[in-house]
């Protein structure tokens, strides 16, 4: 049997475990299921894609490829910039409409809101940029054989590569930082959180600055080994939250390891039952994990 | 040093539950709330730490009033507060309880601040990878004043600290007080278990329907048969035969 499949499953799934990671942290602090978490995955890639246009722009000559890559430096420096401005699309979003909602205390309509935010969100994609895909570059990339005849591109394991990194270091974030045990602390009991010291306030405009930061890096990798388009982001997003609840909603190491099953569970589904069945297999193993245990793999809480 | 003046205070607007207390803590001093069930003991003081909002009345602390600080603020300017219930978080290592609480100290202060109250504390040094959820009912209450202490309060608010240990816990606790007043910092306390309370405290203020009622030197109260029959419960014939 070709392995293929295996190594597809997890380039696809580390993309989701990294936006999974995302829903979890949100989740757990803020207390909803943020619906709109896709569209940071689609405006960071569109806004990655703008800026690197802008950088060319402003360089005024084509730059050339980073070694075996299919782009260059500014599509690096776009991203980083990109991250920060959905960081600060999730903040506005925050100010704007779930502050208000927060405060009434209801967590149904605040997911309500986050999936009228989300169809905004996309429509206005949609309005600027057609529902056309887009690409980083459509250079074709020769993949790389590597042994039991899997095949994979030099963006792919970049990006591979990348999302590990980010995954350690949100980790590292979240144990052995300040910051990091203030979210902790606010996800589990946020009074007390407000007793010990933690400024409540500066921990949920933290969550949401990474909150969406994370969702862009995952939109900016899909965009350069697969297309970008107005949707997605929302396409991702059951796969998401599968992720998340297979893992343990709150558990950042749940997420990773959630996203990496259902990729490679949907990856399975292609040549075993069809392309068309693979939405379907991500849940079968969502349902059966949390038969077996209802909490998700790391999950602490129901 | 805390001086709370006429407020009112609830969780619904219109609602209050604490309506015009009035209450005083001198510095050094161990001061008691007591009253009947419902009479918005925990609600005051859990104003005082920022956490219930207040409809009327100051809080002055240290010559500052701090009637519209934040909790976050409160305990910043030296009033740490203890809460009855659930005041550890359980899913973090008794290390990341200190570590947190030491995130309000300056940075080349917290690692020394955090080796003293191991030293204070030794019982919460053996258990410090250990998860404050599987900590036992004691050591929990142990954790929730040592992890108060960390910022070097001038005043110390607990909520019930006896609330649910065994006797012997309790002794533990109220020895622990004991020697926290000693070092100079002032307790304010609201207790169920009026003799244990009266026996740590300077003075104490009897609370009923939101406001105080009565107020004197402990021992004055423990003796005041009226008192005793009225808001303690009867406690004084009970305590006197125990």
């Amino acid at each position: 049997m070709n392995l293929q499949f295996v190594a597809d499953g997890l380039l696809a799934g580390s993309v989701i475990g990294l936006g999974a990671i995302g829903v979890t942290l949100t989740y757990s602090i803020l207390r909803f299921a943020n619906f709109a978490h896709g569209e940071f995955i689609a405006w960071g890639a569109y806004g990655a894609l703008t800026l690197t246009a802008f950088i060319g722009f402003l360089v005024g000559h084509d730059v050339a490829p980073l070694g075996p890559f299919s782009f260059g430096w500014p599509l690096l420096l776009a991203g980083i910039v990109a991250m920060a401005l959905t960081g600060v699309l999730a903040l506005a979003l925050d100010v704007v409409l779930f502050s208000r909602l927060r405060a009434r205390g209801n967590a149904i309509v605040m997911v309500m809101a986050s999936f009228g935010a989300s169809m905004a969100l996309r429509s206005l994609l949609e309005f600027f940029f057609t529902s056309q895909p887009a690409y980083f570059t459509r250079d074709i990339q020769i993949a790389i054989p590597l042994s039991g005849g899997v095949r994979v591109t030099p963006d792919q394991l970049l990006t591979f590569a990348l999302a590990m990194v980010l995954v350690v270091v949100m980790f590292l974030t979240m144990s052995r930082t300040t910051i990091g045990r203030a979210m902790r602390a606010v996800s589990e009991n946020p009074m007390l959180a407000s007793v010990v010291g933690v400024d409540v306030v500066g921990v949920v405009r933290a969550t949401w600055l990474m909150g969406g930061g994370l969702p862009c890096a995952a939109g900016v990798m899909v965009g350069i080994t697969v297309q970008i388009r107005p949707t997605m982001g929302f396409d991702l997003l059951l796969p998401l939250f599968a992720a998340a609840i297979l893992g343990g909603i709150g558990s950042m190491p749940g997420a990773i390891v959630g996203g990496l099953i259902v990729g490679v569970a949907e990856a399975a589904a292609v040549p075993l039952v069809g392309a068309g069945y693979r939405g379907a297999v991500a849940f079968l193993v969502l349902i059966a994990v949390l038969i077996v245990k209802p909490t998700g793999l790391f999950g602490l809480r129901e | 040093m805390l001086g709370v003046e006429n407020l009112s205070a609830g969780y619904e607007l219109g609602v209050p539950i604490v309506r015009g207390a009035s209450i005083e803590v001198a510095q050094g001093e161990v001061v008691a709330i007591l009253g009947p069930n419902g009479a918005g003991k925990s609600t005051l003081i859990r104003s005082v730490a920022g956490l219930v909002p207040k409809f009327s009345g100051r809080v002055v602390f240290e010559g500052l009033d701090i009637t519209e600080l934040p909790p976050h603020q409160v305990i910043r300017r030296g009033l740490a507060f203890v809460p009855q219930t659930e005041n550890v978080f359980a899913g973090m290592t008794v290390a990341d309880n200190f570590a947190l609480a030491a995130a309000v100290l300056p940075v080349r202060d917290r690692h020394g601040r955090i080796a003293e109250m191991y030293d204070f504390f030794p019982r919460l040094e053996e258990r410090r990878s250990t998860q404050a959820g599987r900590l036992s009912g004691g050591e929990r209450q142990m954790l929730a004043v040592a992890r108060a202490l960390m910022v070097r309060p001038k005043l110390l608010v607990l909520d019930e600290a006896s609330a649910g240990l065994s006797p012997k816990m309790l002794e533990t606790v109220f020895i622990q007080l004991k020697a926290i007043r000693a070092a100079g910092v002032a307790i304010l306390l609201v207790e169920q278990n009026v003799r244990a309370a009266l026996a740590l405290s300077d003075r104490a203020y009897v609370l009923a329907e939101g406001q105080n009622r009565h107020a004197g030197k402990a021992a004055d109260l423990w003796n005041d048969p009226i008192v005793a029959d009225l808001y303690l419960g009867g406690a004084h014939e009970r305590g006197g035969t125990a």
